[in-house]
């Protein structure tokens, strides 16, 4: 047991802890393509880095104030009257759901 | 002997170098592509087809725009996070940034070069900048309704050192007048549901916004703004559902070739053709998804049209006289702009995922040669230094 190896832990625990953590997780690829969705192509309207344009900022201060599975539910089925559009042919309603908690954790750096 | 000859070569070489000095360049043929991710971008010469400097620190460039002086020695880039950068493209350096608002989408510069004025989402309005200085001249808040702001959509210059825009919530045209550059004098035109973004004819006489929120596109006639804004391709999808949009298009003057208009329909893989004497739609043409950019070659002969995701690694290319789609193919990944050379024997194609810029012969769709760049989104040169709208 070397010193080296005792201070790995509480990183590697912290960096657990601080991705989502829901029973339905996407695996570490699928996360990345959801990311790179997120930051491209949610990133047309929200912005590249999320602080907003033609749609809101999706930054947890703007967040938090709201219901994650409304949240959820607006990237899964889109939100008519807005130009927000329905994600389902790209995701399952569970990866939705992993975005919302992502985005509000404020771990996506 | 040999040596001698070796010796005189030698001397004459160094001579020559001594005499050249600093190089020149025009600026007919330069231009920049702005590599989003890095705040950065990339000086090219588009006759050479290659990078020659590089300028860095332009802050957030995810979909920033440019507007040229008129000398086309100047490249105002509008960052999103706000973001205005003065550069000089013949000494290859920033010459000023100021930071004017929160949230901005892009700018225009006026009749006379003196005004370069940002649209902005947050606060939403537009600013109006000293081109030589950047010092901040006036401001119009786009307060549609008391203490509501709306975000600004389409701004373009138009005669009269005047800019014409949309507000995105206020669903209205305003024209504001910078003849006094401090005392803008603004009129309000309502327009529609959401307007998304808007162009002006290349000669400066109609702006159209382009609505979202209802099938149709707002005009006003510039020289006749008494009359007010009239909508045109009203219920042009007649209550068919609409295909989802996953990227908003945007429109120019560019869209204008040969008298007529082609232009993005939204939620429907089509381009919309009107008449632009009449205002009449005249066709339709289908094409392989939600376009983006309608983009004209100079010419007017062809229309190049990219699409939003997923379907962004196409492009289609529109035969003007055919009135159909003659080429289709897939250039490369996250196809996000196109920017013909001057005259259009070019087109360059930015491929974001594979950080390359695509350059094709319009004759025969040829490739010419590509240029390695970060994440590439816009490129723009400085033939639209002399374009009305822009």
């Amino acid at each position: 047991m070397s010193i080296r190896r005792a201070s790995v832990w509480p990183m590697l625990v912290w960096l657990l802890c601080s991705l989502p953590a829901s029973a339905a997780s996407p695996d570490p690829a699928r996360q990345a393509e959801l990311i790179r969705l997120l930051r491209q192509d949610c990133g047309s309207c929200h912005g590249m880095t999320l602080k907003g344009g033609l749609g809101p900022a999706l930054l947890p201060a703007t967040l938090n104030e709201k219901p994650a599975e409304g949240l959820a539910a607006t990237i899964y089925h889109g939100r008519p009257g807005t130009p927000m559009p329905p994600w389902k042919q790209f995701m399952s309603e569970a990866e939705a759901a992993w975005l919302v908690e992502l985005l509000m954790s404020g771990t996506l750096k | 002997m040999k040596l001698l000859r070796l010796f005189c070569g030698l001397v004459l070489v160094s001579l020559l170098a001594a005499c050249a000095g600093p190089q020149l360049r025009g600026t007919g043929d330069l231009g920049l592509i702005i590599e989003r991710a890095s705040g950065r971008v990339a000086l090219i010469n588009t006759s050479a087809q290659q990078v020659y400097a590089r300028i860095d620190g332009l802050g957030d460039l995810s979909h920033a725009s440019v507007v040229y002086s008129r000398d086309g020695r100047y490249a105002y880039v509008f960052g999103r996070d706000g973001g205005l950068s003065k550069l000089d493209l013949l000494e290859a350096r920033l010459v000023k940034r100021v930071l004017q608002s929160g949230n901005a989408i892009g700018g225009s510069i006026s009749q006379d070069g003196r005004i370069v004025v940002a649209q902005n989402y947050t606060p939403g309005g537009i600013k109006a900048f000293d081109a030589e200085t950047l010092e901040l001249l006036s401001e119009v808040p786009a307060e549609y309704a008391p203490g509501r702001f709306s975000k600004v959509v389409g701004l373009a210059d138009v005669p009269g050192n005047k800019f014409a825009y949309a507000l995105f919530e206020g669903g209205e045209i305003w024209v504001s007048d910078f003849s006094d550059p401090k005392k803008p004098v603004t009129q309000r035109f309502p327009a529609g549901k959401q307007p998304y973004d808007g162009l002006v004819t290349p000669d400066g006489r109609y702006f159209l916004a382009g609505l979202f929120g209802e099938d149709g596109i707002a005009l006003l006639d510039l020289w006749q703004p008494e009359k007010g804004a009239r909508k045109i391709l009203e219920n042009y999808g007649r209550g068919e559902e609409k295909l989802p949009v996953f990227k908003m298009p945007h429109l120019r003057g560019w869209s204008v070739a040969q008298g007529k208009a082609y232009l993005p329909a939204i939620g429907r893989h089509e381009v919309l053709v009107v008449d632009v004497a009449t205002w009449r739609e005249v066709g339709r043409i289908p094409v392989r998804g939600q376009p983006v950019f309608v983009m004209a070659r100079p010419d007017g002969r062809q229309v190049w049209v990219n699409f939003a995701f997923p379907d962004n690694g196409k492009m289609d290319v529109i035969d003007t006289l055919a009135g159909q789609v003659v080429h289709a193919f897939e250039p490369g990944k996250g196809i996000l702009h196109m920017e013909f050379a001057p005259r259009g024997e070019n087109v360059w194609l930015s491929a974001r995922d594979d950080h390359k810029v695509l350059i094709y012969d319009t004759a025969n769709f040829a490739k010419r040669g590509e240029i390695a760049a970060d994440n590439p989104s816009g490129i723009f040169f400085t033939s639209r230094a002399v374009r009305i709208g822009f």
